[in-house]
């Protein structure tokens, strides 16, 4: 039973699903990093996924429609950022209003521009040459077989983690993050760093959007994500941080959808709602660990102010 | 300098600022997005209105709607007074009702009806409590973000009930059919009696409507909570650990222990929520399987409805009429003039974002009024708890 159920379809499936979380809690891990908690990730996801899947259909091309989750994005962490780093607003509960007017909009504007669930062509697979036909142990099926977005999140992986700590910009993020007194002090403006990292997020988190609405699943319907912006946001926590941290948690999750997947693919009878509830106790154990790390930015969730 | 009175009404009247700039904010915003979809803006909230209040019927619906987002919005204040973000309510809701559907089933016929209800709703609450407390617990004494692990939390109790009501505790006439999970119905006895409001037979108010009894259980819990909170020592250091925890600590309060009872007593409000939806209109509990399928979102609309109110229980009673009218109201526009109801999901985040903008303008310009009161003291808010000595 155990080969039926972990077959090189069901690795290969994880790494595919492993995107959205990648993009999304990669992004939220910039704006952390610099002391900015956005919990409005699912919906700017939710903003992107629609855009990129509206755009996509009307114009047949996927590539625009990225472009749009982007800059949907963009404008949406640009209010994020406003709300969050100008206004001095709660984080948290701010981040929930965010959340609620993506997931009421995308609905709003799907059910006026396109009404029923229409699937798009989207981006096709590509086939590494040369590795995509490697045959031992299905490496070429698991890792090279993928829609380009698949390999985006994972490059965005080493990258982001050259950024953050052999960058000036990382180390500004960084500093703003830790201590923005002494950032201030230093000549680096902690609002402009917040409002660069929140915005480069949600870009992400919208391109975490596109790739499901059209690489993954190529459709677009209510509450598209269920939630997955909101696992991506415990990514972070998950991940310590850092890039490689989140890749794991991040896997972790998609194994568990694909195995899902899987089990109700070939018919067993196992009661499905433990496999899906054992990521997020893991999620909430791992938070409990997480906590005792000094990772964790001491800015986080802190409006900055001057001179007091 | 103005006369104390005087400044005293005016400052009363700048703490109303932050719900009616957030209302206005919104139905500035809702027009925009109404005109973007080439609505008539007049003809909408016409709709709307009379979706919501038109009619005897509607007005219930719109109360029915309400009850849950009381309760809950009740808890949340509770929370957020304590500086507790709790984005738990879903899965507190579905906690308490799981509990108390199983002590309902499990004791309906066995003893006096009254006494299943009372302990049906007090299974509800403990239930809820409990999986509120556990995020408390979390926060306190393991440093966890409770906004995240309420919202693991809501997950796993989808799940759970998922479990539940797909075995255990599934209808047993439906039992191997292709059927919505669901329990058994709870006996007629054991039901929340109509809510009629008159005293002529057949003329009463709401009579022939949905509206039950947990409109007058979800009034009585507000009055109980807001005495908690201002008229009790406990109410004193729950808000005094929120106002500033560190000053809290100087002053004695064990401020771990009021987190934890904060998210307890917020769990407990919610799990009512879930329970009283279940006596008092389903019947049972039942789901489509998604995460709002049984709760409809009122564990989210609850912290609009607190945030909206003021964060006080008094407050949130007319904003969660206010949301039930709302989310009543926004079907009619669908019906009518084709307006998709999730506008209503929007202009309810817009809401949340301007209440907690305004609030941070209303809190700085206390600070800064406590600070011309007293110039020698540089820090206002050790001024406003005060030293007071709580035994541990």
């Amino acid at each position: 039973m155990i080969d039926q159920i972990l077959t090189a379809s069901v690795f290969a499936a994880a790494l595919r699903l492993a995107t959205p979380y990648m993009f999304a809690s990669i992004g939220e891990m910039f704006g952390q990093r610099s002391g900015v908690l956005n919990l409005g990730v699912d919906g700017i996801m939710l903003m992107g996924a629609f855009f990129a899947h509206y755009v996509a259909l009307s114009t047949g091309s996927a590539v625009l429609g990225v472009g749009a989750a982007l800059v949907v994005g963009a404008v949406m962490g640009l209010a994020m950022a406003f709300i969050s780093v100008t206004l001095k607003a709660e984080q948290g509960i701010s981040g929930i209003g965010v959340y609620l007017f993506g997931l009421g909009m995308s609905e709003l504007l799907f059910q006026r521009l396109v009404g029923t669930p229409r699937s798009v062509e989207g981006f096709t697979d590509i086939y590494i040459p040369g590795l995509s036909d490697i045959q031992f142990l299905g490496i070429g099926e698991i890792f090279f077989r993928h829609n380009i977005l698949v390999y985006v999140a994972f490059l965005l992986v080493p990258i982001s983690a050259y950024v953050i700590s052999r960058t000036p910009f990382g180390l500004m993020i960084r500093a703003v993050g830790q201590n923005p007194q002494a950032a201030d002090a230093m000549g680096i403006s902690v609002a402009r760093v917040r409002y660069m990292t929140v915005i480069l997020g949600s870009m992400l988190a919208g391109l975490a959007g596109a790739s499901l609405s059209v690489a993954l699943l190529k459709v677009f319907q209510q509450n598209l994500t269920s939630g997955l912006g909101f696992i991506a946001v415990a990514l972070v926590y998950f991940g310590r941080w850092r890039p490689v941290g989140i890749l794991i948690g991040a896997l972790l999750f998609s194994f568990v959808n694909a195995l899902q997947l899987q089990v109700s693919a070939i018919g067993l009878d196992i009661p499905a709602e433990f496999a899906v509830m054992a990521p997020y106790v893991i999620t909430i154990i791992a938070l409990v660990f997480a906590s005792r790390q000094t990772e964790k930015p001491d800015a986080l969730t802190k409006p900055f102010e001057r001179g007091e | 300098m103005p006369r104390p009175h005087a400044r005293a009404w005016f400052d009363r009247l700048f703490d109303l600022f932050p719900p009616a700039i957030s209302l206005f904010a919104a139905l500035a915003v809702a027009s925009i997005l109404l005109i973007a979809l080439n609505a008539n803006v007049t003809d909408a909230y016409v709709a709307l209105i009379t979706g919501a209040f038109g009619t005897e019927n509607a007005t219930a619906e719109t109360l029915v709607k309400a009850i849950p987002v009381l309760f809950v919005g009740i808890g949340i204040c509770v929370a957020f007074r304590a500086n507790v973000i709790n984005i738990g309510g879903e899965g507190q809701m579905i906690a308490g009702a799981v509990a108390g559907v199983a002590v309902a089933l499990g004791f309906g016929g066995q003893m006096a009806p009254f006494m299943v209800v009372i302990l049906s709703l007090v299974a509800g609450f403990i239930a809820g409590a409990l999986y509120g407390g556990l995020a408390g617990f979390l926060k306190a004494y393991f440093n966890v973000n409770e906004i995240l692990s309420t919202i693991m939390l809501n997950q796993v109790a989808v799940q759970m009930m998922n479990f539940l009501l797909n075995g255990p505790l599934l209808d047993p006439t439906e039992a191997g059919t292709n059927h919505i999970p669901k329990t058994a119905r709870i006996l007629a006895e054991i039901q929340l009696p109509r809510l009629t409001i008159g005293w002529t037979e057949g003329m009463e108010l709401f009579a022939r409507t949905r509206l039950h009894y947990g409109l007058l259980i979800a009034v009585l819990l507000a009055v109980v909570m807001y005495v908690l909170l201002w008229h009790t020592p406990l109410g004193y250091r729950i808000r005094a650990v929120g106002f500033n925890e560190r000053a809290s600590r100087y002053a004695g309060i064990p401020v771990r222990r009021q987190v934890v009872l904060a998210m307890f007593l917020a769990g407990g409000c919610a799990g009512l929520a879930g329970v009283v939806q279940v006596l008092g209109l389903q019947y049972r509990l039942q789901t489509d399987g998604s995460p709002a399928g049984f709760t409809a979102n009122a564990g989210f609309n609850g912290i609009v409805a607190a945030l909206f109110g003021g964060l006080n229980p008094f407050g949130a009673i007319p904003a969660s009429i206010f949301f039930g009218g709302l989310l009543v109201g926004a079907q009619n526009m669908q019906r009518d003039i084709g307006v998709p109801a999730s506008l209503i999901t929007a202009v309810n985040g817009i809401i949340v974002v301007f209440a907690v903008s305004s609030q941070v303008f209303v809190r700085r310009r206390r600070q800064r009024r406590l600070q011309a009161e007293s110039p020698v003291i540089a820090k206002p808010e050790v001024v406003e708890v005060a030293p007071r000595k709580v035994e541990a």
